[in-house]
């Protein structure tokens, strides 16, 4: 099996399984009881955050224990718009192509009476900061942009909008789900203040992941309770899931130069080889892009049909097709690059993981190839688009 | 657990009747590119029997399937009950679809009563 959805999830690496396994079996005390079983717990969890704290440049008070991605962001949405509406702020400023967890999240608050303003992520998937600049107003409470998306890779310019915010004193949060572990990040340098994170993004445990809220913001419960993680989120700590967190991701920082050259030349390979496909498109910025990321369009094919003969054939991948979301729309990420519904139903990512080869970017581009023109063969869409009857749109 | 039965992934890996007919009587073709999904059956009717069929698809593996498995339900039927033929026929012969994929198995209907008006259309016969 050649496993190419790694921006879906990824497996977990041995030092985060052997982490974890013997947390499990050895310190599974609660890190809030005081007997010497539950205090070694207490200090694998603080390891952990400071350990998670180093790599991106953060305080270990800064980081708090989540669930997962999507948790971090409801909590960060949450309370820098409860911070707004104190003062009267009530603008949040986001873009189109986000996760639905920070998009969803937002529906709710501009149903509370948010006003919310997305921005444009034009064709190559990447935002403009003067544009985020210019959308800035007096009652703007929060700037909450990705620092990668998560299908089509495309790394936005993060840095620059974190210093516009600075400059115009609005919170900013960047969703850096895809991001950590696999691209430089440095909250102080990149004028964050409020980042998202997964462990199972980076080959740590599903169910875990954390936020960091820059000392001085104030963070409102999600979930309420006892006094854990500084009275930030309560639930007794997922002790042995955080602790492979941290293994995984001090991993993942140390071999991130030479993870993100490999990754970017399989990558690109798998782009040259895809691209020659007749009517196929990539996705999102060439260069500007995750290391591992790469996402196309094939015209006249749909695509859930796509991945279930690359599954066939050994390979695991994902679509923006309507099909594979059970929705009627294909995905909001492709439609807010401009691919229309026609296009997007075609998509493909292909999400590399480190120890991919050559030799299987090459299969990959290969079967890519025969399951396109075996799927053109018998689709009346193609036909009319071969026959002149439709005009090709890529 | 699969996502979708074996006789699903059976007519959508071995897709029985695709293709075109050149000499066809009745084409059908249903769905849009918009939503994903076009079905174009086309029928060589003899008789008063679909003497041969055949289907193109563009659309996802039950789409596909759908296409497959109701050609093979009407291949050599009189048309007194290829009328008659319903989603729900297409759906439990294939063992079943996922709620969300129902609708393929109504484009396959609606390809074939679409082909059928289309003979009925040239030929003048009512079906």
């Amino acid at each position: 099996m050649i496993y190419a959805d790694n921006a879906a999830t990824t497996k977990m690496s041995k030092a985060a399984v052997d982490t974890m396994t013997k947390l499990l079996n050895e310190t599974w005390g609660n890190p809030s009881s005081l007997y010497s079983h539950g205090q070694n717990a207490k200090e694998v969890l603080e390891q952990a955050r400071a350990d998670v704290a180093a790599v991106i440049g953060a305080e270990p008070r800064e980081i708090i224990f989540t669930s997962g991605g999507s948790e971090a962001d409801n909590q960060a949405i949450r309370s820098a718009a409860a911070l707004g509406k104190k003062q009267g702020k009530m603008h949040i400023i986001s873009s189109a192509f986000e996760h639905h967890a920070v998009l969803h999240t937002l529906e709710a608050l501009r149903k509370e009476g948010f006003d919310i303003t997305l921005m444009d992520v034009h064709e190559n998937g990447l935002i403009v900061p003067s544009e985020v600049e210019d959308a800035i107003r007096d009652d703007t409470c929060l700037v909450t942009i990705m620092t990668a998306n998560n299908e089509i890779g495309t790394i936005q310019p993060i840095r620059e909008i974190g210093a516009i915010c600075r400059r115009r004193g609005v919170l900013f949060h960047t969703d850096a789900v895809q991001a950590v572990g696999h691209i430089p990040l440095d909250v102080i340098k990149d004028n964050i203040d409020l980042l998202s994170s997964s462990a199972h993004k980076f080959h740590g445990p599903k169910g875990v992941g954390f936020l960091f809220a820059r000392k001085g913001v104030r963070l409102s419960n999600l979930i309420e309770g006892g006094e854990q993680e500084s009275g930030r989120r309560a639930g007794t700590e997922n002790v042995p899931g955080i602790a492979a967190m941290a293994a995984a991701l001090k991993e993942a920082n140390a071999k991130m130069a030479e993870n993100a050259e490999h990754l970017t030349k399989m990558r690109n390979r798998l782009i040259e080889g895809i691209t020659k496909i007749p009517h196929s498109a990539l996705n999102g910025d060439q260069t500007r892009r995750l290391p591992g990321n790469s996402n196309f369009c094939f015209e006249g094919i749909e695509g859930e049909s796509l991945l279930l003969l690359l599954d066939d054939k050994g390979i695991c991948a994902s679509s923006g097709s309507a099909c594979t979301s059970g929705s009627l729309d294909p995905s909001h990420v492709l439609l807010a690059i401009g691919r229309v519904h026609d296009v997007a139903h075609g998509s493909l990512r292909l999400s590399l993981g480190e120890d991919i080869t050559e030799e299987e970017v090459d299969y990959i581009i290969r079967s890519v190839g025969e399951v396109v023109a075996y799927l053109r063969s018998f689709s009346p869409l193609w036909k009319d688009l071969v026959e002149g009857r439709k005009a090709f749109i890529i | 657990m699969a996502l979708y039965s074996e006789k699903v992934m059976d007519h959508f890996r071995n897709p029985r009747n695709v293709g075109v007919i050149e000499d066809a009587n009745g084409i059908g073709e249903v769905g849009n590119a918009k939503c994903g999904d076009i079905m174009k059956m086309y029928l060589k009717i003899e008789d008063d029997i679909v003497k041969d069929v055949k289907f193109e698809t563009f659309g996802c593996g039950s789409a596909i399937a759908s296409s497959s498995m109701a050609t093979e339900l009407i291949k050599g039927r009189p048309l007194s009950e290829v009328r008659q033929l319903t989603n729900k026929a297409v759906a439990e012969a294939l063992d079943g679809l996922p709620a969300y994929k129902m609708h393929c198995s109504v484009l396959a209907e609606e390809a074939i009563q679409s082909a059928l008006e289309d003979y009925a259309k040239r030929t003048g016969k009512s079906v």
